[in-house]
């Protein structure tokens, strides 16, 4: 196929994508402060244009999209199978969780289930991707703020659940594990104990960040009442996961309506809230979730039923005609995935929800008046994944 | 549409016996229908699962404040399109090698999905209701020579990017949108990607080393059924 020349344009622009300045920030009055796209601050690519007047930040707009990989395009070429290998990539710190929404609405329209015993695995694998995250995530604020010690805290406790994840999947952090009906693998012996054993090191790294850096007075001063978000303007820009129940809003998606494929119900865990919508209540929701997250693993451990991993699926996949809309509450927040399916062995159409979007389109709201390092806690308790971003 | 009763299709799907009927949705879909009126062209519902409610563009936006406003869906989950054409470029994976030279060809006939749709385009968009933890998915036609439709952004803040994204993937324009820009692409960038007729050019201009033959395996009808153990062509 022969190409035309704008055609061969778009993409060579596309190539060279760093030539974009808002040149409507550039005022007479005032000064522009541009962080980024590669800033410390900024978990990647994330560029953030603010208009300063002193030191207060009249207005603030992230500009994302300088690592943006078109997956909702490239998962239109790919069979069901081979897309979880790209959405792997989208959080790449929590990287099965991405998976497995997608594979339950695929499971969905294809009326399978998977057997009980690869539910619970599952499970127990989502929530440890969940700690393979935040966990990174109270390391990363402490950073932030300075405080680079709980920054090595977190990252050597967070080994020991790569570690674990590593043994039954094979990838640290691209598993690329689930299964349309299943999982790919039984677990290794003696994962069980070894995990019981990571699940002891995640707790005792709460409580050492509990000690060290919410007690911290400094960290109170930087953080209680900064980038205050109500409940209502949080809903409105949807807003998910911990930055919702942050802002005192009780719902979570493992709890209320849970996709058929988890085993969830199985155990016993509270979602924690708090009213107070700022970044040290951000904060907070995610050390609690942590916390939480480690009960989930504990009790499904001891409850694993014996059983096949796999449903009987066919070898190739064709989902019948229909579209689904499946979401999990992944350790960003509400991650989902649209998917629309002709009876093909591709998707037709993808649309990826995912909860970094959503969760930093906020921050142009939040950060009106506030002081430029404000900014950076503010970022930093809003937590977002670059690649959750830009997918 | 003459009356709202006459334009309104409900249709149920009937292949699980267990919920054949959803009151909460249905009860929904009536709602939103006395609400709107006319502006609601079709529904439907999957029991105990999901709703979809297609509506008209003029509506698309009062469609949002009576979401919002009057029915208690206060979460906004997502705003996107769906571009119905079947791609021009066949179907690349289906084939057992690449089509790197294929011209395009004449596309097929536009199939929508639940809820229908007459036109190329359509609006897709997502409310959830974080009390009753009910969601619907909205749709809405957009005629093919007029790709615009009014923006969702003065009710739902979260709009802004999504409509942004939208309108650069898919040369949808919201009117009324307060800085409708670029969002991930860059200010030159020409074309809408997500759009079907878009060639995806890293698959043009290089052979895919993703297609895989499936082996049959031993003792295996042609049907393609089989132990389930590793499930198509491996990435």
């Amino acid at each position: 196929m022969t190409l035309t020349d704008s055609q061969k344009m778009a993409y060579v622009a596309a190539q060279a994508a760093d030539a974009r300045v808002n040149l409507q920030f550039e005022t007479e009055d005032g000064m522009t402060l541009n962080m980024g796209p590669q800033h410390p601050a900024t978990h990647g690519t994330l560029r953030i244009v603010a208009q300063l007047d002193g030191e207060q930040v009249v207005r603030c707009e992230p500009i994302p999209g300088y690592m943006h990989r078109g997956y909702e395009k490239l998962c239109e070429v790919r069979t069901y199978p081979q897309v979880t290998t790209l959405i792997n990539r989208i959080d790449w710190l929590g990287s099965f969780a991405n998976e497995v929404p997608f594979i339950l609405a695929a499971e969905k329209l294809m009326e399978v289930e998977a057997p009980p015993r690869a539910q619970v695995i599952r499970t127990i694998l989502f929530e440890l991707s969940r700690l393979g995250n935040i966990s990174l995530f109270l390391g990363d604020l402490g950073i932030q703020l300075g405080g680079l010690t709980i920054g090595f805290y977190a990252f050597r406790d967070r080994e020991f659940v790569l570690n674990q994840i590593e043994a039954a999947t094979g990838g640290r952090f691209h598993p690329n594990f689930d299964r349309i009906g299943g999982l790919k693998d039984d677990l290794p012996k003696g994962w069980i104990a070894e995990t019981h054993r990571a699940m002891e090191r995640v707790r005792r790294l709460c409580d050492e960040f509990e000690e060290l850096v919410l007690g911290n007075e400094i960290f109170g001063a930087r953080t209680r009442g900064i980038g205050v978000i109500p409940a209502d303007v949080a809903l409105s820009y949807g807003m998910s996961g911990a930055n919702l129940r942050a802002s005192g809003v009780d719902w979570d998606l493992r709890r209320d309506g849970c996709p058929p494929g988890l085993a969830y119900d199985q155990v016993d865990w509270k979602v924690w809230t708090h009213p107070d919508g700022d970044s040290f209540a951000r904060t907070w929701v995610r050390l609690q979730e942590v916390r939480e997250s480690t009960r989930i693993v504990d009790q499904l451990l001891d409850s694993i039923p014996s059983g096949p991993i796999m449903a009987k699926v066919p070898r190739i996949i064709k989902v019948p005609e229909g579209e689904a809309y499946v979401a999990t509450e992944n350790p960003l927040g509400e991650m989902g995935y649209y998917v629309v399916s002709k009876g093909d062995l591709v998707p037709f159409r993808v649309k990826i929800r995912s909860a970094s979007f959503n969760n930093i389109s906020v921050v142009p709201w939040v950060t009106r008046g506030v002081f430029v390092p404000d900014v950076i806690t503010i970022l930093a308790s809003l937590y977002f994944i670059l690649g959750d971003i830009d997918r | 549409m003459s009356s709202a009763d006459a334009g309104t299709e409900t249709t149920e799907a009937t292949e699980t016996p267990e919920p054949v009927t959803d009151e909460r949705r249905e009860h929904l879909v009536a709602r939103v229908t006395e609400a709107l009126g006319d502006a609601v062209v079709a529904s439907h519902i999957r029991p105990g699962d999901d709703v979809w409610i297609r509506v008209t563009r003029d509506a698309w936006a009062e469609t949002a404040e009576v979401a919002r406003h009057r029915l208690g869906f206060s979460f906004f989950d997502f705003l996107s399109a769906i571009d119905w054409l079947p791609s021009p470029f066949g179907r690349d994976m289906d084939a057992q090698e690449d089509l790197v030279d294929a011209e395009p060809s004449t596309p097929a006939e536009i199939v929508t999905g639940y809820a229908g749709g007459d036109t190329r385009f359509q609006l897709l968009a997502r409310v959830y209701d974080v009390e009753s933890h009910l969601g619907v998915t909205l749709k809405a036609d957009l005629p093919d020579d007029d790709l615009t439709a009014p923006t969702w952004t003065a009710t739902f803040l979260g709009a802004d990017w999504h409509e942004r994204e939208t309108w650069e993937m898919f040369g949808i324009t919201f009117t009324g949108h307060p800085h409708l820009v670029h969002l991930y692409l860059p200010g030159a960038f020409e074309g809408n990607p997500l759009r079907k007729d878009f060639p995806l050019l890293a698959r043009r201009v290089k052979p895919w080393p993703g297609i895989v033959d499936v082996e049959q395996m031993p003792n295996e009808d042609d049907d393609g059924e089989g132990a389930g153990d590793e499930s198509g062509g491996a990435a």
